[in-house]
């Protein structure tokens, strides 16, 4: 079976990498790149665990194939912070303790500071919608709703 | 899994070509929300996978002047969300395709792919169903036009040829007091398969329902435009008994399945329910249009 070259754009930093043709964004992340910050929870696009951006548009790197990062812009959670600095929802899920187990965590993340950068001040309902397809097994969502409202509030405050 | 490939083609007509070639053993990938679900489950092994995101007319939503919309088979749901116009002239046609699934799948699913993935309880077919959109397909014999009531032909089974894409959705002009609504009973509030989903499109004028169509998902192997309660309603300023009309010839165009999400009797109950509450919403709308 012949590999694909792909060559792509991966927190900022140009990657090259070679897949199979069926072979999902996911697979590729973590197992040729190893980039294992995402996480394979369902791989049916149910959960949420997997979240990535391509050119910004948050989706499941699991209902991805590899081949189509091909000349876009993939972020994962390994570029949320820049170097020691955490970003603002990093650091607000370790002040309110938003998280237990952690595997749900980086997906998390990536949907709520996707959220963040379009609605600056979400409702709670707004939040609780957006992050629906995110499960969390162990927190119960309180903290993290809890958690992206407050990074919200703070980040409102920051930029005035 | 012998000779597996992907091709992201930069015209319809190379993909057109590819898919022929293919011999049947090709799938289409929009957003690849059912696609990838199925190939990981190993219920579809593709020999190629055909990405159609590369092909502008696929991508690309256009509202021409005399205000039909087009839309690519390929077209997100956020994307459409974030169009400046459609959801304005079809609320209902957007709130149907942002209902299926989560932000995360909206970021990637299409109402291409839902339309011919055909599940029965596919959200968007009947809002499309009641906006009386037509789709263009084409394959190696060329273009064809034909309406979204006629393209599923049954569980993951459509009446496209051998060869033919789904290109684009046309939604007509609007006249005056036109809007149009979507409702699905799902058990939760979010994140579940419709037990029964109510396309409703109506004109109003005067207060008098003027022309509608009517979609029911969920109720049948496949979506079903329901003439009867169109024709209940029309002429009608929605009272009781106009809507009981038309919730009457919803429930007789059933023909449910039991299921683990709902029995014949319960789909054929709420899909009367359904009809006059989705009425109402569309009313509403277009009584401001």
């Amino acid at each position: 079976m012949a590999k694909l070259h792909v060559s792509t754009t991966i927190n900022d930093e140009p990657v090259e990498f070679l897949c199979d043709p069926h072979q999902t964004l996911l697979d590729a992340l973590r197992t040729t790149l190893g980039l294992t910050g995402t996480k394979e929870g369902c791989g049916t696009g149910d959960c949420g665990a997997c979240s990535v951006t391509i050119d910004g548009r948050l989706t499941c790197a699991c209902l991805t194939l590899a081949a189509e990062a091909e000349g876009r812009r993939i972020a994962t959670i390994e570029g949320m912070a820049k170097g020691d600095q955490l970003h603002p929802l990093q650091q607000k899920f370790l002040e309110m303790a938003a998280l237990q187990c952690g595997i749900c965590t980086p997906g998390v993340l990536m949907a709520a500071r996707s959220l963040l950068e379009r609605n600056a001040d979400p409702s709670e309902t707004e939040v609780r919608y957006w992050l629906a397809g995110n499960l969390c097994r162990c927190t119960g969502y309180d903290k993290i709703v809890r958690a992206v409202m407050e990074t919200a509030a703070q980040m409102r405050e920051t930029a005035r | 899994m012998t000779s597996a490939g992907y091709l992201a083609p930069r015209t319809l007509d190379e993909a057109v070509a590819a898919l022929a070639a293919a011999a049947g053993t090709a799938r289409i990938l929009a957003g690849g929300t059912d696609l990838l679900v199925q190939m990981r489950a190993g219920s579809l092994r593709p020999g190629l996978v055909i990405d159609i995101k590369n092909i502008e007319e696929m991508t690309t939503i256009a509202e021409t002047d005399n205000g039909s919309f087009r839309i690519g088979a390929a077209v997100s749901g956020a994307e459409l969300a974030e169009h400046p116009r459609f959801g304005l002239v079809w609320p209902g046609v957007l709130e149907s395709v942002n209902l299926i699934g989560s932000t995360q799948v909206q970021g990637r699913a299409s109402a291409g792919g839902n339309l011919c993935n055909a599940s029965p309880a596919a959200d968007s077919v009947p809002a499309m169903v009641a906006a009386g959109a037509r789709v263009t397909v084409q394959g190696p014999s060329g273009r064809r036009e034909m309406p979204v009531e006629a393209v599923p032909a049954g569980p993951g089974r459509t009446n496209l040829a051998p060869g033919e894409i789904l290109v684009s959705f046309t939604l007509p002009p609007r006249p005056r007091g036109s809007s149009d609504a979507y409702l699905r009973m799902i058990p939760r509030t979010e994140m579940d398969i419709a037990v029964v989903g109510c396309g409703v499109s109506l004109t109003l004028e005067k207060g008098v329902v003027s022309a509608a169509r009517v979609g029911l998902g969920a109720v049948a192997p496949t979506v079903l435009l329901v003439e009867g309660a169109a024709n209940a309603l029309v002429g009608s300023k929605l009272e009781e008994a106009a809507l009981e009309a038309a919730a009457a010839a919803c429930r007789a165009a059933c023909k449910p399945i039991n299921d683990k999400r709902g029995t014949i009797a319960y789909r054929t109950k709420v899909a009367g329910v359904l009809l006059k509450r989705t009425a109402l919403i569309a009313a509403e709308r277009a009584g401001r249009n």
